[in-house]
């Protein structure tokens, strides 16, 4: 469904994974960034992981090789019952952790502020506005300067930075494509904001990381990162066709539904996100009934489209 | 209506796994009533069982417990697996959405409240007194009714097998998706009351367990003189007195948003839903620590037994566990730094959580150098410990980095994430508790467990673990999210293969430690444990029988240092005999009761009535257990006195047994 | 210590450090002078009882904190719905106020007449207590009706969830302790003064006590600084 074109660069920046697994990335890796943001969280997840291992591998050595050498049997190993403290050791048992952590401390620090989701991408670009909505279970992208929506579906501009503000129609669900950048949590009555920036041309993979009911395992959505030409070409070719998303077209989309495939709206309602952050539009009415009581208790899985 | 939202329509009829499971633990069920009923052996268990107020008969109880429920939660694990290694490619496999949730949630929640929980409580309620040299904990019948309690939360959880449902949300029930509008079934309310009837339990045995560390110890027994696993119980039972309220209160808020329209978490009316998360936090932190403390001391008993050595620096052990009980409480945000808190908060969380990592890595450097220099053995608690330090300081590794919050932002949710909690808490709490278990099985029993077997068993979890982890790192490095019923993503799925085959290997090795137990009953003769010290152990529980008399010592004994009972050995080998007969003196135990059964009793009544709002029947349970707390109030007799020439008789055939043995020991001099 | 010569129960006893198996002071539970601190083994019974009932209530505490947190969270969030001034009645509160202190007070009145092991002054004293302690309630539960009653019941909003569910988790500890009370009253009556009915009472005296500081908060956080608001 996802299929990536393997390109030499791409083969080289997910070796980590390839090694292990002589097999390329899945379109969902975080180890084959498409954006800044992935890049650079890779960047510090590796540095920390180098980091770490190198007081790690030597602790598993030792571990072994200690228990190895004063196994019971062995006659060169010298018994001695009272080396039960040893104040040079204790220091270097204590300080080793501690180095470690003051030099983490600074790269989390550092990469907390610099990697902020808040932080817009430094660009001569404006930035693209998408407005996000997690309902059940499907995601709505809107594009509010552009006047057209889309559901399970996220295209892109290539080398442009994307403005999401966040928010949940009904429950909590993060938001996530982890080749382009970090995850971030939408919850109703509440807006989070995301900035991302793809750079090259992809087919990605985005989900929700937080469960969020019996739909979630297909609340998984196509990312398209398209040159800008073609960004606008499929911007005007999508404005003014099909269905328009207003107030009550909303009401329709935010009743439960699997497995929703992904379309297009060639006009928002204004303010349709703002009306849905104030709980104008009131939050998603959930399911019927579930098992324990009801008579009517129906057990088929929700409307399927 | 008589029994509130309860009718047929409650009995999964259509899902063919739960009824059959449910059938076969019915007839085992009945199969083992009808063989306790055949063979008379009521009156036995209901006198030296059931209403037991003995601590180390309750903490085999709990173990029991907990090994009945880590057999439910694995066969969870099983389906997961499976599911995920099938639904691939469009298929739906054999778990529908609805069947599939409950199945992660209740994994989790069984695992962690009525697998690892019971677990370590039980461990710590049958070794601390024999440890701390005193005869029984500081409330004896409150024991009981924590015991009783939790396993009522556990029958709770086992019954929604059956009728209705169980949660649908997660092992933490995330509001919204757990108020009423999108949770309308009893699942969630089968959870709460569970969850909220063993935290009860949890929480007075925390009480019980502190007040006896802290005022019930041998004379000379000083702080500083307490084996290892004294003070990370300690750790872990402070832990369990500050954080348990938080976890009863924000499962009471969530009720009443559930029963009565309150609104703490709802998406409506003001609710916060980041409140539920921060609190159900405050709580879920510690409770990790509250696990694996009680290992770590595990870990430091065994280390030091089988290096043949005391612990490696007991004082900085001491400090590091303390400093993880404080640190516990301030990094329960890095649990959701995805949640849009701003560049400071994440990084300051983020740095308190890698902190945490200053006081492990303090106690696995002191593991290490206490091997150093030591004659290391390697019985089936040895290898436990090794593969404990080998693997967990991955997953302290792989903690480290989710603490670190770009990272997190990449990971967090992710298969990653569930291989981390996973190394660290089977690698950890698991490993601990199996370690555990051999190492004080004997004490417990007066037989070892048979140790081919142990190491039969060992291999294979070691080996699954690895593999069934391993795989759920790398397909959570490659973009995975956790909780999802069928896949889309074709590359991950070899690995979701190499994961379901690690769990076959996991399988054998339960296989074997059900073989082991009765390999072991079996050769109980030629497993015995004469002397009450199999081990060549150096703390109190090792200087009374196997089993212990249910009064622990004839005396208490006077503690002249650490390691309280080598000194007393090294001087008896020493010079050849055992101290002196000390003058026996009659004692004073605490009588049995039924009130810790009959509470739990009530206890269920009221969860189940209060799952299905059969309104009646909960009044009836509070009133079922105001009573039985009056009756026992009204009791005259408490205790009852174990006269001298029965303490005396016990006593002396222990030391018979330990002078034989230093005879034997003087022939072949060591 | 002694330099006569050894007795046989002087040998075993706690003098001796070369002695594993010698006598400690006692068998638990008796010794009035052990701390439990390691000098002389398990503390008494009545400093057991005390130390864990201590432990309790700090747990207890904890819950309050919780309650206490999520008050201060959602006190803004009326959701168009009254706001804490629109609702508080402070001289309602003033009364509960005296009351629950009162109570305390003769609670306190109550274990000295019970140490002096006179019946009669330790029931008046605890009768006291027990009506004082209705009387809130009474008050209490007359509030939140007449809330209700105006349409500002827990359901309004958030605000009005957490206020109901702090003020109200106060009440139900008073009303459980009422029930403790009223036991313990008709036990005192039937078995005198045994040793565990004074532990019981000890503890029902920290119960109580500490039900007065958490109203002490209650009183001050939320309506003190919630009329204010």
């Amino acid at each position: 469904m996802y299929k990536v074109q393997a390109r030499p660069r791409r083969r080289i920046a997910c070796a980590a994974l390839s090694v292990l697994a002589l097999m390329g990335c899945s379109p969902a890796s975080i180890l084959a960034p498409e954006g800044p943001v992935t890049a650079a969280n890779r960047t510090i997840l590796l540095n920390a992981l180098t980091i770490m291992l190198a007081i790690v591998i030597p602790t598993i050595i030792a571990t072994i090789a200690f228990a190895w050498w004063f196994r019971a049997g062995n006659p060169r190993a010298k018994y001695r019952p009272d080396f039960v403290y040893s104040g040079r050791i204790e220091m270097i048992v204590w300080s080793i952790p501690i180095l470690v952590i003051l030099f983490l401390g600074g790269v989390i620090w550092v990469g907390s502020h610099d990697l902020d989701p808040r932080r817009p991408i430094p660009s001569a670009m404006p930035p693209l506005e998408v407005q996000v909505v997690s309902l059940d279970w499907k995601w709505l992208f809107i594009y509010p300067r552009e006047g057209i929506a889309t559901v399970n579906m996220l295209v892109l501009p290539v080398g442009r930075p994307v403005h999401f503000r966040l928010t949940s129609g009904s429950v909590m669900n993060t938001f996530f494509i982890p080749r382009l950048g970090s995850m971030i949590y939408t919850m109703n009555r509440m807006e989070t904001e995301l900035n991302l920036r793809a750079d090259r041309p992809a087919i990605m993979y985005g989900q929700s990381a937080h469960f969020s009911g019996d739909g979630f395992s297909d609340m998984n959505f196509g990312v398209r990162s398209v040159p800008v030409g073609e960004f606008n070409g499929w911007v005007s070719g999508t404005r003014g066709k099909g269905a328009v998303l207003d107030s009550r077209g909303y009401a329709d989309l935010a009743r439960q539904s699997l497995d929703v495939p992904a379309r297009a709206y060639g006009a928002v309602q204004p303010r349709l996100f703002e009306a849905i952050v104030t709980q104008k539009l009131k939050p998603a009415p959930g399911p019927e009934q579930g098992r324990g009581g009801d008579p009517h208790v129906s057990h088929d899985p929700p409307e399927r489209k | 209506m008589m029994l509130g939202k309860l009718d047929w329509s409650a009995i999964p009829f259509d899902e063919p796994i739960p009824l059959v499971a449910a059938a076969i633990v019915l007839v085992g069920l009945l199969g083992v009533l009808g063989w306790v009923t055949s063979k008379r052996y009521w009156p036995y268990l209901w006198h030296e069982w059931i209403t037991s107020v003995d601590h180390k008969r309750i903490g085999i109880m709990y173990i029991m417990l907990a090994l009945l429920m880590l057999i439910r939660g694995f066969v969870d694990a099983i389906m997961m697996r499976t599911q995920q290694s099938m639904a691939v490619g469009g298929a739906q496999g054999y778990l529908n959405p609805d069947h599939y949730d409950q199945i992660f949630s209740a994994h989790g929640t069984i695992m962690i409240f009525f697998g690892a929980m019971p677990f370590v409580i039980g461990l710590m309620n049958f070794v601390l007194p024999l440890q701390l040299g005193v005869r029984d904990v500081a409330f004896p019948t409150l024991n009981s009714v924590s015991f009783w309690l939790t396993a009522a939360g556990a029958l709770l959880v086992n019954v929604s097998l059956v009728i209705g449902e169980f949660a649908r949300t997660g092992w933490l029930p995330y509001a919204p998706l757990s108020e009423t509008t999108y949770s309308p079934g009893v699942g969630v309310d089968y959870y709460l009351w569970a969850i909220q009837i063993s935290g009860v339990g949890t929480l007075m045995s925390g009480i019980n367990l502190v007040t006896t560390i802290l005022k019930m110890r041998a004379p000379g027994m000083s702080y500083l003189r307490m084996p290892m696993f004294c003070w990370t119980s300690l750790g872990s039972n402070m832990l369990i007195v500050a954080a348990f309220p938080i976890l009863t209160a924000t499962l009471a808020m969530l009720t009443l948003d559930r029963y009565m329209g309150f609104h703490f978490f709802t998406n409506e009316a003001g609710g916060n839903m980041m409140m539920f998360v921060n609190l159900i936090w405050a709580w879920g932190h510690p409770e990790v620590y509250i696990l694996i403390l009680p290992a770590f001391g595990i870990f430091s008993e065994v280390f030091s037994t089988f290096s043949g050595k005391p612990l490696f620096g007991y004082r900085s052990m001491v400090a590091a566990t303390l400093f993880i009980v404080v640190v516990s409480f301030l990094v329960w945000l890095h649990h959701f730094f995805t949640m849009g808190a701003g560049a400071d908060v994440n990084a300051a969380f983020g740095i308190a959580t890698s902190v945490i990592a200053v006081g492990t890595g303090v106690k696995i450097y002191n593991w290490l150098f206490t091997m150093y220099g030591g004659r290391v053995r390697f019985p089936t608690p040895m290898l436990w410990s090794l593969a404990f330090m080998i693997t967990f300081v991955i997953g302290g590794m792989t903690g480290v980095l989710l603490a670190v919050p770009p990272a997190d932002f990449m990971l967090h949710n992710s298969m990653f994430l569930v291989a981390h909690f996973h190394n660290v808490i089977i690698g950890g709490v698991v490993f601990g508790a199996f370690a555990g278990y051999t190492f004080w099985f004997p004490k417990a029993f007066g037989f070892q467990l048979d140790e081919k077997w142990g190491h039969i068993a060992f291999w294979p979890s070691l080996i699954g673990f690895v593999l069934t982890f391993g795989a759920l790192y790398v397909v959570g490095l490659d973009g995975m999210t956790r909780r999802l019923q069928h896949i889309e993503v074709d590359e991950w799925v070899p690995w979701l293969h190499v994961a379901l085959v690690g769990v076959g290997f996991m399988m054998l090795g339960v296989a074997a430690q059900v073989v082991q137990l009765v390999v072991s009953i079996r050769d109980r003769e030629r497993l015995k444990d004469v002397t009450g010290d199999p081990w060549d152990g150096r703390s109190l529980e090792w200087s009374t029988s196997s089993p212990p008399p249910f009064f622990n010592f004839a005396v208490l004994p006077q503690v002249h240092g650490e390691e309280a009972y080598w000194g007393i050995k090294q001087r008896a080998i020493e010079e050849q005999r055992l101290g002196p007969e000390p003058e026996y003196e009659a004692i004073e135990m605490p009588r049995n009761s039924p009130t810790g059964i009959i509470t739990a009793f009530f206890a269920t009544l009221i969860g189940f009535a209060l799952i299905w709002h059969i309104w009646w029947l909960a009044a009836v349970g509070f009133i079922g257990a105001y009573a039985t707390f009056v009756v026992f109030a009204w009791r005259e007799e408490e205790e009852f006195d174990v006269p001298a020439e029965e303490v005396a008789r016990v006593d002396r055939a222990r030391r018979a047994a330990r002078q034989s043995w230093l005879a034997e020991r003087g022939e072949t001099p060591a | 210590m002694s330099s006569s010569p050894a007795h046989p129960a002087e040998l075993s006893a706690s003098h001796n450090p070369r002695d594993p198996y010698a006598l400690g002071r006692g068998h638990g539970g008796h010794g009035a002078a052990a701390t439990g601190h390691g000098e002389g083994g398990p503390a008494s019974k009545r400093v057991i009882v005390s130390y864990g009932f201590w432990i309790y209530l700090l747990s207890d505490i904890v819950m309050f904190s919780a309650f206490f947190a999520a008050y201060a969270v959602l006190a803004g969030e009326t959701a168009g719905g009254p706001r804490g001034r629109d609702i508080f009645g402070l001289g309602r509160v003033a009364i509960e106020t005296m009351l629950l202190l009162l109570s305390s007070f003769t609670c306190g009145l109550g274990s000295i007449a019970a140490e002096k092991k006179d019946m009669r002054a330790t029931q008046l004293w605890l009768l006291v207590t027990g009506l004082l302690g209705f009387a809130f309630l009474v008050i209490e539960v007359q509030e939140f009706a007449e809330l209700i009653e105006q349409g500002a019941g827990p359901q309004r909003s958030a605000f009005l969830s957490s206020f109901f569910a702090l003020v109200g988790l106060h009440g139900l500890h008073v009303g459980v302790g009422l029930l403790w009370l009223g036991t313990m009253m008709a036990q005192i009556a039937v078995k005198g003064f045994k040793p565990n009915i004074r532990r019981r009472l000890l503890c029902f005296n920290l119960f109580w006590h500490a039900l007065d500081i958490i109203w002490v908060g209650v009183f001050s956080i939320v309506y003190l600084l919630g009329s204010g608001l």
